[in-house]
């Protein structure tokens, strides 16, 4: 009897927490921040060594710069950036009632772009759109990530959960396959990490330079072998909304830097 | 003017050693590379670092092919008066990028 009535209260709890709680335990989960050197964690965390905030020097200059047929700046409807956009990124991907779909940072940035400045959108991946998106995602920096909390967007998130745990490419992995079952170990000389997106977009001293989530799920997608998606492909921002949903609650670190 | 972060301290007592970070934009093109037609994509470098303190030099770094993008240097001098600090960083294609910051000693 008891039992039974345990039973039915796990159940109603994995009800209530559909797909948001993640895979990993939450107790265990990890930033990957805590997978780096403290070199490297000691670049991050001091503003004048992380070279990402060179891109959010960047991003000030072009929220004060006029753009497009309509000669308005972000900051001509927006203000400041650091009150208007305060605990933004925490919650993108978010959904666009216009498109009925979810859009990321960078999506609503050009959407901005397009509707509002009526200028050309960034191509994904430009210095512009980094820098941007850059300096909007550090005005939510020891946030709690909470995008996915909309309701409207289970069907994405579901979506995404799908994608992460479908076997892809020429080596067959799914991103579950080392994302949950393996971040304790490595793979030659890297940590496996969590997949917690919680940095976006950040500096990769691999590449040298800054990249979006978009860019890092392709990298790993031709790592497996696989067709990498499309920028901004809606499977693409079906599995960054997953991949923020699992991250539900931890800190947002961007700009961080990773190895 | 590209991007430059400057950490000086805006205070420190005389005598006190402190430390200097400097972090500069620049792509630092090796000039080794190549693009996917074959063709070598030209050395784009950083060459050489100074920092002046009232107009003396007191720091200078030559910088090669093999340093990283976007350069930090860090280093350490002592406090010895109020002033100036001014950096300076030149590169291949012209390139030149000043900074500047106050320190007050007390």
């Amino acid at each position: 009897m008891m039992r039974r009535a345990v039973l039915a209260i796990l159940a109603l709890l994995g009800a209530a927490l559909p797909g948001l709680a993640g895979e990993i335990a939450e107790s265990a989960r990890r930033s990957g921040y805590e997978f780096m050197s403290a070199d490297t964690k000691a670049m991050q965390d001091d503003d004048t060594a992380n070279p990402a905030m060179l891109s959010v020097l960047d991003g000030e200059t072009l929220w004060r710069t006029k753009a497009g047929a309509a000669g308005k700046s972000c900051s001509d409807c927006h203000g400041a950036v650091d009150v208007s956009m305060k605990g933004v990124a925490a919650r993108y991907p978010a959904f666009n009632a216009a498109s009925g779909a979810p859009v990321d940072l960078g999506q609503r940035v050009n959407l901005c772009r397009r509707q509002h400045q009526e200028a050309e959108p960034f191509a994904p991946e430009s210095r512009e759109l980094l820098a941007l998106t850059a300096l909007i995602a550090r005005q939510s920096r020891g946030m709690p990530i909470t995008a996915g909390d909309d309701p409207r967007l289970a069907p994405s998130v579901a979506r995404g959960r799908a994608l992460f745990m479908q076997r892809q490419g020429q080596l067959n992995l799914a991103c579950t396959n080392c994302h949950d079952d393996n971040w304790d170990k490595h793979l030659a000389g890297s940590a496996i990490t969590q997949a917690q997106p919680t940095g976006y977009p950040i500096y990769r001293l691999e590449w040298q330079g800054m990249g979006s989530l978009q860019r890092r799920l392709r990298g790993c997608m031709t790592g497996v072998r696989a067709q990498a998606y499309d920028f901004d492909a809606p499977d693409m921002i079906a599995l960054e909304l997953y991949l923020m949903s699992r991250a539900h609650g931890m800190a947002v670190e961007a700009p961080a830097v990773r190895p | 003017m590209p991007a430059a972060l400057v950490n000086v301290p805006a205070k420190a007592k005389r005598g006190a050693v402190i430390e200097i970070k400097t972090l500069m934009s620049h792509v630092m093109e090796p000039g080794y590379r190549h693009t996917a037609a074959g063709e070598v994509v030209p050395r784009d470098i950083i060459t050489s670092f100074t920092c002046r303190f009232n107009g003396a030099e007191i720091f200078r770094a030559d910088l090669f092919p093999a340093i990283a993008a976007n350069p930090f240097l860090s280093f350490f001098t002592t406090a010895s008066e109020s002033g100036r600090f001014e950096f300076e960083w030149i590169g291949d294609n012209g390139f030149v990028a000043t900074a500047s910051a106050a320190i007050t000693v007390e």
